[in-house]
């Protein structure tokens, strides 16, 4: 999809202008937290399964080419074939001529975060070949051409009633006219319209949650039911997914599990998790006879070694954006790409380069409450603040206030100057004030724009401290 | 007789500037949990700014200048959650390629405090000797909260005031929307989630907010008033010290 | 140089030094050793605790259950499902003997087929490889015998379910499953929890999105088949 991470502060000026988008958004802050809460509390070893999770995941990513080469091994053995892609375009070609092989007109689509960072339905779309999204969410999306605004629940900024009028005008042609408003009926609607599709569908592509190099498994986490039909109907089986999907074997898969569905919605267990291996075999009486794994880089080798390796342990489980404050705010639109919250401010400017998304690691008040949620312990803040050193070292961060800050800080290496100066901003604050409150402050309409500006007393507390020992002594 | 614990103040840079009584508070309530306080001259800031701005290189400037100001004091304590963790938490990691002075920064990272912590958990502190009748409501700022585990620690001591009735903020633990810098860089977003915050004190029916960091106090107090809500704003440390003589924030 | 060899030379070497960084052989033998890391306690136990659990958590995820003590009892209980839903008496049965093998006679309005599901099927009685206690979640595979359209077409899904199939965690259904096929790895296995839903319109939950509408489990205490 087309950036507009570099708009960020527009994108989120018109978000907090848009009622129905904070309606929305309300409802994600209270029911998705609440969820994670209860099932946490439900299992006591929450906690040591979030640390068992990391540790398998760093000692994968240690091993990385061990376990990617086995991976392949295994798809191999088993009748699959992968694909190994460094860009996006490589992806996209790759999947199109797949795609050709077997003259596809309508391909079907599971739920996939890796599809929209290589933008290919509008690619596919542009060659003939037909994407159709099939999860719920998506779906919507798709009907309103609009990129997700979350990981798991890519419409949660939709309401029911625009979800309504979205039925409502695309599904006419099918005979559809009424104007639909219990949630069960549109689900009910959809669920028609799409099963004729994944009937005639040449070609299932879905992502996948994993991939589980001990026996060539791609795995994939769905409550619908979408997935599987996608995968299952069709001639071929295309999976796009990252090399950093990687785990050892199926007991490591089993561990991280158990904190994916709990962190994401609260669920003890997403309803379907589904590991598929290689094609249809003989014998078998369903299933696609082509199974081609396309694997993406796209940058994430680069992160090796680095500080910021960590984000190769995360599971898109979404907990960073359920739980935070900004996109309660603002909604996953603002952020402008395909990875919104916490973890896009971390990730996006790996893909989209720094100077594009410098935005987006600003856009925190590093409260740690991503971190604290993260079933990986992804240290969020503090890849943020990497890329904030980054941009001040590399000049990304603006001159106005990258000087500002400089001449701050000169001011606080230097304490008699800096006593100084607070001695006398403070008289020049209180002097503003009237009732206790400054409402405009000059150079400092950020502030009081929104909210006043309580008055200081008027005096620092170094001078009255140091008054206060002189008349003691 | 045995010593007194020597404890060196750090004030914080917005307790300073602003709201000196809470650097008073601070002190009448170390020393009457039996230490004696004292004001190194020559501290500033704890480099906060720089830090998440990602002026790595004043940020560890201003680092050496607070550990060479602080590291002779027995105790350091700061009535902020927020410049407490960046001593004890963040002043490591600055030095990670540099032994001496990581040496150093850990030294004064053990023994750096946040105020109401320093009182319950060092000091042992189970009451305090104030009075305040007020209907209040405690909320937790970030750092404090995920950075240095305080909880329960400001609500067993408010417990102790007299006549003060507290009751629980829903949603105390989201963070306001201050976030230093943020709150100017992103005003709009900083002020939405200010908002949400104003709203859900109003709703508690409190009238008087407590936390314990100046920065978010200033800036929940900030819409408060801009929203015309009567609902009074202070520092926990004000409250505990029983002195609440100095009009609330953004009051006159 | 390919794609694959840039990638593989970038891994090499960026990895060469890593923490944590250990031989193949190693790896290997971590690997083999299949060493479960971390069993909850809610996944241990054995036997009837075990059924027990299984029910009350697939339940709690709006699976239905039924438990019935032989093969014998089990045409009666898939009826039994169809009455209370109103459903069309009409079975798509998995192709499997012991599924095949059900005496329909006692149920003669019942109209079963056995094979893979087609479009119009609304009903299917599938057979689990392993229910899973921790969760209430079932294991099923793929193979001539057990189609997986079965699973995912129809409106509602039968899921024949031997007691003693049902194991304590994920792990312990994947040594079976490791048991039973060796390196003949089935193309698809289902863990399957609860029947399909959605919360993609403002987080109302909705069964039935794509999958199966209702999710039936009959818990077959002695699966051994009478002949005769
Ligand atoms: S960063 Fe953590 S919380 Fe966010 S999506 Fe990734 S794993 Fe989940």
């Amino acid at each position: 999809m087309q950036s507009t991470a570099f708009d960020f502060e527009n994108n989120a000026h018109k978000a907090l202008d848009d009622a129905e988008l904070r309606q929305a958004m309300a409802r994600v802050a209270t029911n998705f937290t609440g969820g994670r809460a209860a099932a946490a509390a439900r299992l006591p070893e929450f906690e040591a399964l979030r640390d068992r999770a990391v540790e398998i995941k760093n000692h994968t990513i240690a091993n990385l080419d061990h376990y990617l080469a086995l991976f392949e091994r295994n798809v191999e053995k088993r009748g699959g074939k992968v694909h190994w892609c460094a860009t996006p375009r490589e992806a996209r070609e790759t999947i199109l001529s797949l795609c050709r092989q077997v003259g596809a007109r309508t391909v079907t689509k599971g739920k996939s975060m890796i599809a929209e960072e290589i933008a290919l339905n509008p690619f596919l779309a542009e060659n003939g070949v037909e994407p159709i999204e099939t999860d719920l969410g998506e779906y919507i999306i798709q009907l309103a051409d609009e990129p997700p605004s979350h990981i798991i629940g890519p419409a949660v900024h939709k309401t029911k009633r625009q979800v309504a009028d979205l039925f409502h005008e695309h599904h006419r042609k099918y005979g559809k006219e009424k104007i639909l408003t219990e949630g069960g009926d549109m689900v009910a609607e959809a669920r028609e319209i799409l099963r004729q599709k994944f009937l005639d569908a040449d070609v299932g592509i879905t992502g996948a949650n994993f991939l589980v190099a001990e026996t060539g498994s791609t795995i994939i986490v769905t409550n619908e039911g979408n997935g599987d039909l996608t995968q299952t109907l069709p001639q071929m089986h295309i999976v796009i997914s990252a090399i950093d999907k990687v785990v050892p074997n199926l007991e490591d898969v089993s561990t991280i599990l158990r904190v994916l569905a709990r962190s994401a919605t609260g669920q003890e267990m997403s309803v379907y998790t589904t590991f598929s291996t290689g094609p249809r075999r003989d014998g078998d009486l369903d299933g696609p006879g082509q199974f081609h794994v396309v694997l993406l880089d796209n940058g994430r080798s680069g992160l090796l070694g680095t500080e910021k390796q960590d984000l190769l342990r995360c599971i898109r489980c979404g907990a960073c954006m359920n739980h935070c404050p900004v996109y309660h705010a603002v909604g996953g639109h603002a952020y402008g790409w395909v990875y919104p919250g916490p973890i896009g401010a971390a990730i996006d400017p790996v893909f989209l380069g720094l100077e594009e998304a410098r935005h987006l690691p600003q856009a925190s008040t590093f409260c740690g409450k991503c971190e604290q949620v993260c079933p990986m312990r992804i240290p969020l803040p503090k890849i943020m603040r990497h890329w904030r050193e980054e941009s001040f070292e590399r000049r990304v961060t603006p001159v106005v206030p990258r000087t500002l800050m400089e001449a701050w800080a000169f001011v606080a290496r230097h304490p008699r100057l800096y006593g100084l100066g607070a001695r006398l901003a403070a008289r020049i604050l209180k002097a503003l004030g009237r009732d206790g409150k400054i409402v405009s402050l000059p150079l400092g309409s950020g502030w009081t724009d929104g909210r006043d500006f309580p008055a200081p007393e008027g005096r620092t507390f170094q001078e009255m401290w140091s008054a206060r020992r002189g008349a003691r002594s | 007789m045995t010593q007194k614990p020597r404890v060196a103040l750090f004030v914080t840079c917005l307790v300073d500037l602003h709201r000196p009584s809470v650097g008073f508070a601070a002190v009448k309530l170390i020393e009457e949990a039996g230490a004696e306080v004292f004001v190194p001259a020559a501290q500033t800031c704890c480099g906060q700014p720089a830090y998440n701005s990602g002026d790595r290189k004043d940020a560890i400037a201003i680092a050496r200048q607070v550990i060479a100001t602080f590291e002779d004091a027995p105790y350091v304590v700061a009535p902020s959650g927020s410049c407490a963790g960046m001593i004890r938490h963040h002043y490591p990691a600055l030095f990670a390629g540099d032994p001496a002075w990581k040496a150093r920064a850990d030294r004064l990272a053990a023994k750096t405090y946040e105020l109401v912590s320093f009182l319950t958990d060092v000091m042992g502190v189970e009451r305090v000797a104030a009075a305040l009748p007020a209907r209040a409501t405690y909320h937790d700022s970030c750092s404090g909260l995920r950075e240095l585990g305080i909880k329960e620690q400001p609500r067993k001591l408010l417990a102790t005031v007299d006549g003060l009735d507290l009751v629980e903020l829903p949603g105390a633990e989201t963070c306001c929307g201050f976030g230093g810098t943020f709150c100017v860089k992103y005003p709009e977003v900083s002020v939405e989630m200010v908002q949400r915050k104003a709203d859900d004190v109003a709703a508690t029916g409190a009238d008087l907010l407590l936390a314990g960091d100046l920065g978010c106090l200033l800036n929940m107090a900030g819409k408060l008033s801009r929203d015309g809500r009567a609902i009074a704003v202070r520092h926990v440390a004000e409250v505990l010290a029983g002195v609440t003589d100095t009009p609330a924030m953004g009051k006159d | 140089m390919t794609a694959r060899d840039r990638l593989f030379a970038n891994l090499g070497r960026a990895l060469a030094m890593a923490p944590g960084r250990v031989s193949p052989a190693e790896a290997a033998a971590r690997l083999d050793r299949r060493t479960p890391n971390l069993i909850p306690d809610r996944a241990q136990g054995s036997g009837e605790e075990l059924v027990e659990r299984f029910v009350q958590w697939a339940e709690r995820v709006q699976a239905t259950t039924a438990r019935v003590a032989t093969l014998a009892d089990v045409p009666a209980a898939a009826a039994d499902f169809l009455n209370r839903h109103n459903l069309p008496q009409r079975l798509r049965l998995a192709p499997h003997p012991l599924i095949e093998g059900l005496d329909w006679s006692s149920r003669p309005l019942i109209e079963v087929a056995s094979g893979r599901a087609e479009a119009h099927d609304l009903s299917s009685l599938a057979l689990a490889f392993a229910g899973i206690a921790e969760t209430g979640t079932l294991m099923l595979h793929s193979g001539p015998q057990t189609p997986t359209t079965l699973n995912f077409l129809p409106d509602n899904h039968i899921v024949l379910l031997p007691a003693r199939a049902i194991a304590g965690s994920y792990e312990a259904a994947w040594a079976r499953l490791r048991a039973a096929f060796g390196d003949d790895w089935p193309r698809t296995v289902n863990l399957v929890t609860g029947p399909s839903r959605t919360a993609d319109i403002e987080q109302e939950l909705i069964l039935g999105a794509h999958g199966p509408r209702r999710l039936h489990i009959i818990i077959v205490d002695d699966d051994a088949r009478q002949e005769g």
